[in-house]
């Protein structure tokens, strides 16, 4: 094992009863680095990073953290790491300060010292005006801020975020995004999920894709993305004939299907000279195609096309 | 340890800022007092005067309405997003545990000092001197933190705090269903062996004794008895249940 490696895994497997959640997952994350683990619900996201949070234990396979395995050393890895989970690990009858200094006591910190690492992360994250107020007055966005502040209170060298922007506003998500950013350039290595493309495009170095407790690919944004395209061009049939007869002239180009409203949807850069080709390719009667549109990519397509045809179960 | 220290403020501080929980803690146990001097004295008749009799039980039942209450706040803290946090900083389960039995610990402490000044002020007269005094300290304080355990193995096994709150009841029952309130010998005879065999009644007649000046040397072994191993059992549940619901 590589000392280079703030998280190695090989073959994770999980069950909860007959459930098989995760299949055999491998995981590489390079020390410093951003990984985002991007999927639906029910994919296994959260049970990977429990596992690798030492707060579950894996049937089968094994991991190493900050150089210790998750299941022999936990108290190891527990020195190194901290978790901000979906719902945030904060008690709402204490104020901001006393929920931070509480958790840097706990991680090890002095009592004076944990007083200046409580002021000295209020300030970081910009929340110096709800020092003195209890938790639960919080608004959700500051919240989730708070809740990543105190993730970092123990100098931890490997962060666990799982689904950091859920439930937030765009507001909210952009604040936790510049502090995402922001943890990255201190030099600790953050793991993330999440289920929106964007925001690990916008965060991770590398994203690993699961679904249905597997890893169906893995690879840098970009790497991704030549594998799905950014954006779709969704042809739109007059009748169900013409809605057959375009799906097979575009055959396994098709990222997207919808019969019910008679749309074909194929992985496009957005260009006019692709837009074009591709609707002359299509139609080369000029009477199957009625209408067009050019969208963004969603997660359902990246799924599609990295799946081979099953759907994205969120959807 | 400082993770217990640092757990026992914390629990501290929550309950100093739940309103419920403190009127719980604090204002109950008084009116139970209250309710049971003037509402029920009068239609009990045991020869001495009820005041002195029912005191020690009062205690009982402001002990098991305050301890009850850790069966609550551990379940909320179970439920919560925080238990994943604690256990991510490798707080252990029984550390954080305490750290609610110390916290109710000292609300009963206060609740205690509270109930015998209004009795007092009822017209309680402890006929006692301080060695026996801190003697039945001794003995409440470890029926109490006995029972806390047991409430927080409670809190652990239940899946929501409202049926958390179901603990109470049932030591409640135990408090009714003993000498803390009238004395066995009136009650039905298929309930009088329960009674005379369940810890609530060794631990009234315990403190009964201390605070009366009467001889408590028989129950005061059995009570102590019964304390020790509800706590030992009750720890080690608890340590037992913690495992299996973070497993």
């Amino acid at each position: 094992m590589s000392d280079e490696l703030a998280i190695e895994a090989s073959g994770l497997a999980k069950s909860y009863g007959t459930v098989r959640v995760l299949n055999g997952i491998d995981l590489r994350v390079p020390c410093g680095s951003v990984f985002a683990l991007l999927g639906p619900n029910g994919a296994g996201k959260t049970t990977t990073v429990r596992i690798l949070a030492t707060l579950s234990r894996a049937d089968g396979g094994r991991a190493r953290v900050a150089g210790f395995d998750v299941a022999r050393d936990r108290h190891q890895v527990r020195r190194r790491i901290s978790l901000t989970g979906q719902f945030a690990a904060l008690d709402a009858a204490q104020t901001g300060e006393e929920n931070l200094r509480m958790i840097a006591r706990l991680a090890g910190l002095p009592r004076a010292a944990a007083r200046r690492r409580a002021a000295e992360l209020l300030e970081q994250f910009e929340l110096t005006q709800a020092v003195g107020r209890r938790v639960g007055t919080y608004s959700g966005g500051l919240r989730r801020r708070l809740d990543l502040a105190a993730g970092l209170a123990g100098h931890p060298s490997v962060i666990f975020l799982d689904e950091p922007s859920a439930g937030l506003d765009p507001q909210g998500r952009l604040i936790t995004w510049q502090v995402i950013a922001g943890l990255a350039a201190s030099g600790v290595t953050v793991f993330l999920t999440t289920q929106y493309l964007e925001e690990a495009d916008r965060l991770a170095g590398q994203i690993a894709v699961l679904n249905g407790g597997v890893v169906v690919a893995e690879g840098t944004a970009a790497e991704l993305k030549r594998r799905v395209a950014a954006q779709r061009l969704d042809l739109t049939c007059p009748t169900a004939g013409a809605f057959g007869q375009v799906s097979q002239i575009l055959a396994d180009r098709v990222v997207h299907l919808d019969p019910a409203a008679l749309t074909v949807g194929v992985a496009t850069d957005g260009s006019a000279a692709q837009v074009r080709a591709l609707l002359d390719e299509a139609d080369p009667g000029r009477d199957l195609i009625a209408s067009f549109a050019v969208r963004g990519a969603t997660l359902d397509d990246v799924f599609f096309a990295l799946t081979g045809g099953a759907r994205c179960p969120a959807r | 340890m400082p993770g217990a220290l640092i757990m026992a403020g914390r629990s501290l501080r929550l309950s100093v800022r739940s309103p419920d929980a403190l009127l719980t803690a604090l204002l109950l146990p008084v009116m139970l007092m209250v309710v049971f001097v003037y509402l029920f004295g009068g239609a009990v008749a045991i020869g001495t005067s009820y005041i002195e009799y029912v005191v020690p039980g009062v205690l009982l039942l402001c002990a098991v309405t305050g301890a009850s209450t850790t069966a609550v706040t551990v379940c909320q803290d179970m439920t919560g997003g925080i238990i994943d946090r604690f256990r991510s900083l490798d707080v252990p389960g029984l550390v954080l545990l305490a750290g609610h039995v110390t916290a109710s610990l000292l609300r009963n402490l206060v609740s205690t000092v509270l109930v015998v000044a209004v009795a007092v002020g009822l017209g309680f007269r402890p006929h006692s001197d301080p060695a026996r005094l801190a003697a039945a300290l001794g003995v409440l304080l470890l029926f109490v933190a006995a029972i806390s355990w047991l409430a927080a193995a409670f809190g652990l096994a239940v899946s929501a705090p409202e049926a958390a709150n179901g603990a109470l009841f049932f030591l409640m029952f135990l408090c009714y269903a003993s000498s803390a309130l009238v004395p066995v010998r009136t009650m039905p005879w298929w309930l009088r062996g329960f009674a005379r065999h369940q810890p609530a009644t060794p631990v009234t007649e315990t403190l009964r004794g201390l605070l009366l000046g009467q001889p408590a040397g028989g129950q005061l072994w059995a009570a102590l008895g019964w304390c020790v191993g509800i706590l030992t059992v009750s720890v080690l549940l608890s340590a037992v249940l913690f495992g299996r619901r973070t497993a």
